[in-house]
Parts: structure tokens; sequence; C-alpha cells
């Protein structure tokens, strides 16, 4: 791991707000020269802690109405491949992230959908259809918001 | 404003790389640059492209535990939602606020050091929060797709 300093954790709040922002403007802001600035980019870059973008959306815009959250716990443990069960979800375009959980259930996927009739074909056609599902809890989005972080 | 095919596709290439040059970015989508950035400017002044955020990996930073507290909210006072909400922004380990239709009314996507950082998070942050009925933790293991990709 390695150190940062209130500049790197500026610099991290910063990109994390806009991404886009290049080495000259973040520098100016924070007073330092366009070289020391993408300098300190590339080393928070190259320690993984700059791990990509993402991009930001309105996707009840772009014609997603729906989000949902499913908690899957899988039948039958112990028979089931957990590798096989893994592929065929993260094959599915609706579901946007997997994530392997401890708990109520085994994963957490999050399914986003035209609409909630769309919803129910995805859940009924790609979602109970997977090898070694179990039991599926749904809980539809709301609202949702990203908070800078411990940093 | 109405999206088309073309939109559609512009995005779908940026969401995959959303840091590549924009030469880049039209090449692949099979448009000239100039189309791309008039494309991606309409976008972005409809408010449909609203921008970019660096991911920040905080395994990477020390924060080893990563955890989703699913919370049902005493309903009966009609501040619950915006009480909670408004005292769980103070916690600097919460990373996500989402509310919910369904059992759950309210998550929160919190992170600590280790274990022993989770406890003290826990008790002395999460459950002080104002009106929680119930409350269980999912511990995070790993991401098994991320990004967040729309089906474009």
């Amino acid at each position: 791991m390695i150190p940062l300093d209130d500049t790197d954790r500026a610099i991290l709040r910063a990109l994390a707000a806009d991404a886009t922002l290049g080495a000259g403007a973040l520098g100016r802001h924070l007073g330092l020269s366009q070289p020391a600035t993408w300098r300190r980019i590339r080393r928070l870059t190259e320690a993984g802690i700059l791990a990509g973008r993402r991009l930001v959306l309105d996707q009840a815009a772009l014609g997603f109405g729906v989000t949902v959250f499913l908690g899957v716990t899988l039948a039958a443990k112990g028979r089931v491949s957990l590798a096989d069960f893994e592929r065929a979800v993260s094959a599915i375009p609706e579901v946007q992230t997997v994530q392997h959980v401890l708990g109520l259930y085994e994963y957490r996927l999050r399914v986003v959908a035209r609409d909630l009739a769309d919803f129910e074909r995805v859940l009924r056609r790609r979602i109970l259809t997977l090898p070694g599902i179990g039991a599926v809890d749904a809980n539809v989005l709301l609202s949702e918001e990203r908070r800078p972080g411990p940093l | 404003m109405q999206t088309d095919d073309t939109d559609r596709r512009l995005l779908r290439h940026l969401m995959a790389d959303p840091a590549q040059p924009m030469a880049e970015l039209a090449r692949r989508a099979a448009m000239t640059e100039a189309t791309a950035s008039r494309r991606l400017d309409r976008l972005r002044a409809a408010g449909i492209l609203k921008g970019q955020q660096a991911v920040i990996d905080w395994r990477k930073l020390g924060w080893e535990v990563e955890v989703s507290l699913r919370i049902t909210l005493d309903k009966t006072d009609p501040r619950a939602f915006d009480d909670f909400i408004a005292a769980a922004r103070e916690v600097p380990e919460v990373l996500e606020i989402q509310t919910f239709l369904g059992r759950v009314d309210v998550r929160l996507n919190v992170i600590a050091r280790d274990m022993a950082h989770y406890q003290t998070v826990y008790r002395s942050r999460i459950l002080t929060l104002p009106h929680i009925a119930d409350l269980e933790a999912l511990m995070h293991i790993a991401d098994i797709k991320r990004g967040e990709a729309l089906p474009l």
C-alpha cells in the first residue's frame, strides 16, 4: 500500500467527482504544476487506486426505468458449481453487477430493465432459469447516491 | 431529446472505455470524430450523459472490509427516511446510500479498514443512526461482474 498525502487525497476526491479533469486544470485548482499533478495521477493509477472510470448516465432517459436488486440463494448447496452459476449470471446483459456475499444471501445482483413488465420477463426467462438458482428476493431501487468516502 | 441507434452505439463504446481518446471512440463507433463529438455534446446538453467519475479501489487504500447493510426503518415517524439519510451522509465510511421499495427500506454500503475497525464503525456510527427498526448485514466477498454497463 502506498502512502498518500493530503494532495493525493484532494486529487482522488476531485477525480471521483469529475474524471475528465485534466492534469492542467486539476493542478491549477490544487496549486500544483501540470507535470507534478500528472506524475501523482500516474502513481495513483499504477498503484491500482484509480481503477478506471464510470459513465454517469440518465438511465431513465435511455429507456431503462427500473433497477432492481436481487438477493439470490443457491439451491442444493454442494451440488451446484459456483463457477457455472457465476458464468451464466454474468452473461445476462441486464445484470449489471454480481457480488458474492456472505450472509442471508449468496449473491447480490443489480438488474436493469425498461419497466416492471420487462423486469418480469428478465426474471422469469433469464434469472429463474439459471443453473442452481434457489430463492430470490427483490427490492426495487427508488434512489441512489454515491458518497465521496473516507478521503 | 430522443436518442437513436447511433447515440446508443456511441454510448456503448464510450461505456466500454470512458478514457479513450475521441479519435479512437469515433473509429470504434464507425463515425467521424466531428459526428462523435457533436453527438456527445448533444447528449451532455440533454442531461443524458451526466459525466464521468473515477472509480477508487478502496482495498488498495487499505480498506479491506466492505459490508452491505440492509435496513428497515420505523416508518411510524414520517421523518424517518429524511432523518436517517441526513445522518448517514455524515458517516465518512458510508460509500453508497440507496432507498428501496420492498422488504428493505435503505441500503448502506460501508467500508472499514479491518474487522475490528468495522466493529467500531458499526457500534458507534451505524447503530446510532435514527429510526432503525431492523438491520441485517451482507459481507462482501468478491465482485464477479462490475462496471454497471447498460445493455444499450
